[in-house]
């Protein structure tokens, strides 16, 4: 477990050529190790979890994922990988709709085997359920997710992130739907599943209200020399 | 199958959309099948016209001409045979049975048919049904009439009511050549429905033809004064000449071409027998074009349901951006993607092939007695043919090929939105 969760080196992106959105020196993120990522619009957030998580392949530079060369991996290989090890938390609309709540949350397990696998022996669920109780929403595991407050559906989705303990998690914005006690609420929750699972959280916003809670707050706009303002977000 | 039960839920959640896709496939499903099923019922009722006759015999002239007026009494005989040759080959050691045909007459449009016992004993139709009287009994004097069951319900009749028959075929307006006013019969019993062209002819023993020509000569009617009155015609006192045709049954199917041979050879009179089977296939042939049409307007309305189900998925597409993008971001590949939509067109594809066949069978049962009443078409409830469940085969798989098209756009979609769909 020595080895950094992310390592980015000499990171270049375009959507469109020679128009780089990102061009990152060098990035490094410790296994652990929870990091607060923020920066104005446009300055290439979403486009940075895209490459992390193995979705925008067309980069130049080094990305090592979790001991994997993002770039060595073949579309499948990535797919599983991402599947497997990541947990990946959206803004909003997190869930899908037709799905109840506990489906959405073992959806991840049942397409993996991976990280079924993971589950160690437990069912799934009973991995839902623990997920569930650890972030307080046990009593909506058979609800309808069209349902759900805001609020609760993050929480959702954050079970689902975590559920089979990945080892990365990828929050993009996922409070700025939500009022300032419920974030800190989240937040809380968030950590304290993520204590126990040793996972790494990469967390996006641009509220700086909640850096604090952070143990390393990362400006993109200084680590990325790319000072075009990009319309990708 | 977590992709397949992901299919289901997201189908059940549009519940109007998929409800009406599976109903237009569904419709189209039972269309086909339903076409199919009357095509092959068409067909058996066809084939059924006549059975277990092996052979029809008449005068010499086109086969199609015989079965034409024998079996569907349609059309006039050229010529008509004796009954000397009749007898010799009833009464042919090889020989079950033969039923006698004289044509000529009509009433009100219906014809006249003459012929004896042995065609309420012996005729047969799909297979093996006989004919019974759902009134009345069958004719046993010179004068009696047994009404077909279209013939007794189209003009009213019951048993005792008059007849007067008319010499030559006449228009249902009734202007025949020459009415044999002088000699009524009296109707002796209705037979049942059989939905074959027996139901739309009169008839009377061949004594009766012969009694109410009894009197006239060349062809001519007596002339006002010298007709031979009705009474004083018996059984004894007609004497048979000639019939128009006979169904013959051999004891063994195997003696039937040597029997067809020896009366195609028949030195005394020029007879031709013809094999029905082997007519009725070649009649069918000729009128068969119109379930090939038939056949073409189906696919087409398939082809609609298809492309209808095609819509509803591609214009589901833009609102399930999101959807795809989760499905993405925990994982689910290009290939998973693709998958998902095509198992959805094919759930809806089975679910419409399911529904279908059920509402083909469901209105089959109930309405192949109203069917069989007013279209004389026997449709028989059966298990679908062989080439129904071609067609579903096709269908399915043409299903598969369609959900692609939605599936590819989806793959499409998924690689320029990435986790970040653009609503």
């Amino acid at each position: 477990m020595t080895e950094p969760a992310v390592v980015c080196e000499n990171l270049r992106f375009a959507y469109v050529k020679d128009r780089p959105v990102l061009d990152i020196e060098r990035l490094e993120i410790a296994r652990g190790e929870k990091v607060f990522l923020f920066g104005p619009s446009g300055s290439g957030k979403t486009t940075l979890l895209g490459i992390l998580s193995g979705v925008l392949t067309q980069f130049e530079g080094k990305v090592n994922v979790l001991g994997r060369e993002i770039a060595k991996l073949s579309g499948s290989e990535r797919d599983a990988f991402r599947g497997a090890h990541l947990g990946y938390i959206f803004q909003l609309f997190n869930l899908i709709p037709y799905l109840t709540v506990v489906e959405n949350i073992t959806l991840p397990c049942r397409l993996h085997a991976e990280r079924r696998g993971a589950l160690g022996g437990v069912s799934l669920e009973d991995a839902a359920k623990a997920a569930a109780a650890k972030l307080g929403i046990s009593h909506l595991l058979a609800q309808k997710v069209t349902n759900l407050s805001v609020g609760q559906q993050q929480r959702v989705a954050a079970a689902r992130a975590l559920v089979g303990a990945p080892e990365l998690i990828i929050a993009d914005e996922p409070t700025s739907s939500l009022d300032y006690d419920h974030r800190e609420k989240f937040l809380e929750l968030l950590f304290d599943s993520c204590k126990e699972a040793k996972a790494t959280i990469l967390f996006v916003s641009h509220d700086r209200s909640l850096m604090h809670l952070f143990d390393r707050q990362l400006d993109l706009a200084v680590i990325n020399r790319a000072q075009t303002v990009a319309t990708a977000e | 199958m977590v992709l397949l039960s992901l299919a289901y839920h997201s189908l059940k959640n549009r519940k109007l959309t998929t409800t009406l896709t599976v109903f237009s496939i569904a419709l189209s499903i039972a269309l086909l099948i339903g076409v199919e099923n009357v095509r092959v019922g068409a067909r058996q009722s066809f084939e059924g016209t006549i059975s277990q006759t092996d052979l029809i015999v008449g005068a010499r002239g086109g086969s199609l001409q015989l079965l034409l007026y024998s079996v569907f009494r349609i059309g006039q005989a050229t010529n008509n045979i004796t009954y000397e040759s009749y007898l010799k080959f009833k009464n042919h050691q090889a020989v079950e049975w033969a039923i006698p045909y004289s044509l000529g007459d009509s009433h009100r449009g219906f014809r006249v048919v003459g012929t004896d016992e042995n065609f309420y004993k012996h005729l047969r139709y799909r297979r093996d049904r006989s004919l019974s009287f759902a009134s009345g009994h069958e004719p046993r004097g010179v004068f009696d009439v047994a009404l077909g069951a279209d013939v007794a319900r189209a003009l009213n009749y019951k048993t005792g009511d008059k007849v007067v028959i008319t010499h030559g075929v006449a228009s249902a307006a009734g202007r025949g050549i020459q009415d044999h006013n002088d000699k009524p019969f009296t109707v002796c019993g209705v037979l049942n429905k059989t939905s074959t062209p027996v139901d739309r002819s009169l008839y009377i023993q061949l004594e009766g033809i012969s009694a109410v020509h009894i009197d006239w000569a060349d062809g001519a009617p007596p002339m006002p004064g010298e007709e031979v009155p009705a009474e004083k015609i018996t059984k004894d006192t007609v004497k048979i000449d000639q019939i128009t045709s006979f169904l013959l049954r051999n004891k063994r199917r195997i003696d039937t071409l040597r029997v067809q041979r020896e009366i195609n050879t028949f030195t005394e009179e020029p007879l031709q027998a013809i094999l029905p089977g082997v007519t009725l296939q070649e009649l069918w042939r000729t009128i068969g074009y119109a379930e090939d049409a038939l056949t073409v307007v189906t696919f087409f309305v398939i082809v609609v349901g298809l492309l209808g189900m095609l819509v509803s998925l591609y214009t589901s597409l833009n609102e399930r951006r999101r959807e795809m993008a989760i499905l993405r971001a925990i994982g689910a590949g290009p290939g998973k993607i693709i998958s998902l939509l095509v198992f959805e067109s094919f759930l809806l594809t089975v679910a419409g092939c399911v529904l279908g066949v059920g509402l083909i069978y469901g209105a089959s049962f109930l309405f192949q007695p109203i069917v069989e009443e007013h279209f004389g078409l026997y449709i028989p409830v059966q298990a679908p043919t062989p080439t129904g469940l071609i067609y579903l085969g096709a269908v399915l798989a043409a299903s598969l090929l369609i959900g692609f098209i939605p599936a590819w756009k989806a793959y499409r979609n998924t690689l320029s939105d990435g986790l970040t769909p653009k609503l």
